[in-house]
């Protein structure tokens, strides 16, 4: 279709010409609005008289936060409040995806089982989890945690070592050099390492959730295996367990792992939730910011900002991965 | 002799699966009654509190939502006048349905979604014979039926044109719309509700900011084109080229072809996948009660929490709304898997 004239006919008759016409129309349209709804927003802080700029970073946090991987108080500057709430979408984002997977390839392994309980059950479990909202299982594990479950002197214990309560989960932990296990005291836990309610009830709702998404992943990644592969395999007389090792989820990781690192970054979104239980992510941090300071464009520039490096980080990653994994055709 | 076969083959294969089978019926034969005496032999149905302190710990109590079903269905909307958000509701779903079943697929559905969207909005805001209620006291269920289908109404033809943009030759069109869809996709829905909140009355010119509610309703829409118009990209791609070469040559424009040959192949392809996103918007539309719009899940903390007496059933509260969620969506990914078969028919 496309002319090659030696000369640019400058008629509406010509493609290119059109083509050229509607760019320029259509980034004329996207600066105009950009123009208009910043020339909006300044003229709307004038008249309100909010500040704007990034210098409110600097100046004395003023609220406490309830649980931090860094040493911080609330003299402590803007900025390193941020820190403590990236750490924390860090760390719930990190735990979770560990579990996740784990209870995701069970489930999606299950699927294909001999016995007909367990797929049963991982098909219930799958069609429950997937089929109720993230943010409705977050609060209700929090009210698990802060209603149902008995106080911190009296609390249920799994094994020996393990302690759950309204005080939240404790285990045993290393703690200076030496293995420290929790005992239940009067008031608190005494040893051990103990996760808050807010932390458990967030890291629960993201696992079970997005491990039903994972465990779909990989039932659509083991089913993608040509059966004859199978086949090939149990002539060769390799054991089942082997067969799935060394034949099915080498040639199924393939079809699984861009799907699963796209769970990976919903399961980072939506850890974004925590603001509804007051767990003190990245997202609660510059809520309670902007509610104290009112610099509403910057606080939420900074979320996204965040979250943007993330996924793009993580989306060139996947590409990278992806040409070095493609099968080359002759 | 069939029946015994399937157990042995499903059940008893071999020792390793006979064990996890008795494994099972062991801890289901431990744990199923405790379950049946708390939910059904132990629970109160009657929406008396005594009964329910009384039973606390061995039965649920299902009195609460007898107590306070209309509160946590239609939130605060006003009490008398909850048979409208009911019968406005039904006919949104009955539409709904409606499109979904082939035999309604005519030149009528345009008109009617837009005759049954005017008697909804009528039948929510009042007006015209009706007593008004302003949108602030619309919630619950018939604010996130409503959230949803409208995020999917305004979201699907906008998602084709940024669809269509990211494929374009025309490389400013195309940066424009891959970075929209970039952009939108790498930050969490709560990050756009915010800003639909906080921002967008700044956005506007001073004195003159639309309704939370409209303003939300626009945060939705530019969320969801993005997932949309990745999807329906997917189904552009599917499409052989030839198909394109063959629309040039008989003479059709950039539009006929895209209208007459490409989308109607491509948007049949990826119904499963839409299907399966529309699940996603239903279920993620919960999340404006953080901005405090009070949808099914918000109206359960508006009907419990400041009731001193129903508040410890709360957990209760939440597994009935996770039952009315489960139903929508259940029922959503079944048709998502019908049409799947339908598609395959078809090839």
């Amino acid at each position: 279709m496309r002319r090659r004239s030696a000369s640019r006919s400058w008629s509406w008759r010509s493609q290119a010409f059109r083509g050229l016409v509607w760019q320029v129309v259509a980034v004329l349209l996207v600066g105009l609005a950009a123009w208009y709804l910043g020339h909006n927003t300044l003229e709307n802080m004038r008249a309100r008289g909010i500040k704007s700029g990034f210098d409110f970073l600097f100046g004395p946090a003023g609220f406490d936060i309830g649980e931090s991987l860094v040493k911080y108080d609330a003299l402590d500057p803007v900025w390193k409040a941020f820190l403590v709430g990236l750490l924390n979408t860090l760390r719930v984002a990190i735990v979770g995806i560990v579990l996740a997977t784990l209870l995701g390839v069970a489930l999606g392994i299950g699927r294909f089982s001999k016995n007909a309980l367990l797929r049963g059950l991982c098909y219930a479990y799958t069609e429950t989890f997937r089929n109720i909202p993230i943010l409705l299982q977050l609060l209700f594990w929090y009210l698990v945690f802060t209603e149902i479950l008995p106080p911190v002197n009296e609390p249920v214990t799994l094994g020996t070592t393990f302690f759950l309560s309204k005080g939240g989960f404790s285990f045993p932990w290393w703690i200076d050099g030496v293995w420290s296990v929790p005992t239940p005291g009067a008031f608190s836990m005494d040893g051990g390492a103990t996760a808050t309610p807010e932390f458990m009830a967030v890291l629960l709702g993201l696992v079970f959730y997005t491990a039903a998404f994972i465990g779909e992943v990989v039932r659509a990644g083991i089913a993608a295996v040509p059966k004859g592969q199978v086949e090939a395999a149990s002539s060769l007389g390799l054991p089942r367990g082997l067969q799935v090792r060394k034949v099915i989820l080498p040639q199924a990781m393939r079809v699984i792992i861009p799907p699963l690192t796209n769970q990976y970054l919903n399961l980072t979104k939506n850890s974004s939730l925590a603001v509804a239980i007051g767990y003190p992510d990245v997202v609660s941090i510059a809520t309670t910011t902007l509610n104290n300071t009112g610099r509403a464009v910057e606080c939420i520039s900074i979320i996204m900002l965040v979250y943007l490096t993330t996924s793009l980080s993580t989306a060139a990653l996947m590409n990278w991965y992806n040409k070095r994994m493609a099968i080359r055709e002759r | 002799m069939k029946r015994r076969s399937w157990i042995r083959k499903n059940l008893f294969a071999d020792w390793k699966s006979g064990s996890v089978t008795v494994f099972f019926l062991l801890v289901a034969l431990v744990y199923v009654p405790r379950l049946l005496d708390w939910a059904l032999f132990g629970a109160v149905f009657a929406p008396n509190v005594d009964a329910c302190q009384a039973a606390r710990g061995t039965g649920a109590c299902w009195g609460v939502i007898v107590e306070k079903w209309r509160l946590i269905i239609f939130g605060r909307y006003p009490f008398d006048e909850q048979w409208r958000p009911a019968l406005a509701t039904v006919l949104l779903l009955g539409l709904l349905f409606a499109s979904c079943i082939r035999r309604f697929w005519s030149a009528w559905l345009a008109p009617a979604w837009v005759i049954v969207w005017a008697l909804f909005f009528w039948l929510m805001r009042g007006g015209a014979g009706l007593t008004p209620t302003p949108s602030d006291l619309w919630g619950g269920l018939p604010l996130t039926i409503m959230l949803s289908t409208i995020a999917i109404a305004l979201a699907f033809p906008l998602s084709i044109f940024v669809a269509l943009g990211r494929r374009s030759r025309l490389p400013a069109i195309r940066t424009i719309c891959t970075v929209y869809i970039e952009l939108i996709r790498g930050v969490p829905l709560i990050s756009i509700l915010f800003m639909a909140s906080f921002l967008f009355p700044l956005f506007m010119p001073v004195g003159k900011s639309p309704d939370v509610l409209l303003r939300v309703i626009a945060g939705l829409t530019l969320f969801w084109a993005a997932y949309l118009a990745e999807i329906v990209r997917g189904g552009l791609q599917a499409i052989p080229k030839g198909h394109l070469e063959a629309a040039d040559s008989l003479g059709l424009t950039y539009w006929q072809a895209q209208r007459k040959v490409v989308l109607p192949q491509a948007l049949a392809i990826v119904v499963p996948a839409m299907v399966n996103n529309f699940i996603a918007i239903f279920k993620d539309t919960s999340l404006v009660t953080i901005v405090s719009l009070y949808e099914l899940t918000g109206s359960l903390g508006l009907a419990l929490n400041s009731d001193a007496n129903w508040r410890p059933f709360k957990i209760e509260g939440y597994l009935f709304i996770a039952a009315v969620y489960f139903t929508f969506c259940f029922a959503m990914s079944r048709y998502s898997l019908w049409i799947e078969k339908q598609v395959a028919h078809d090839r």
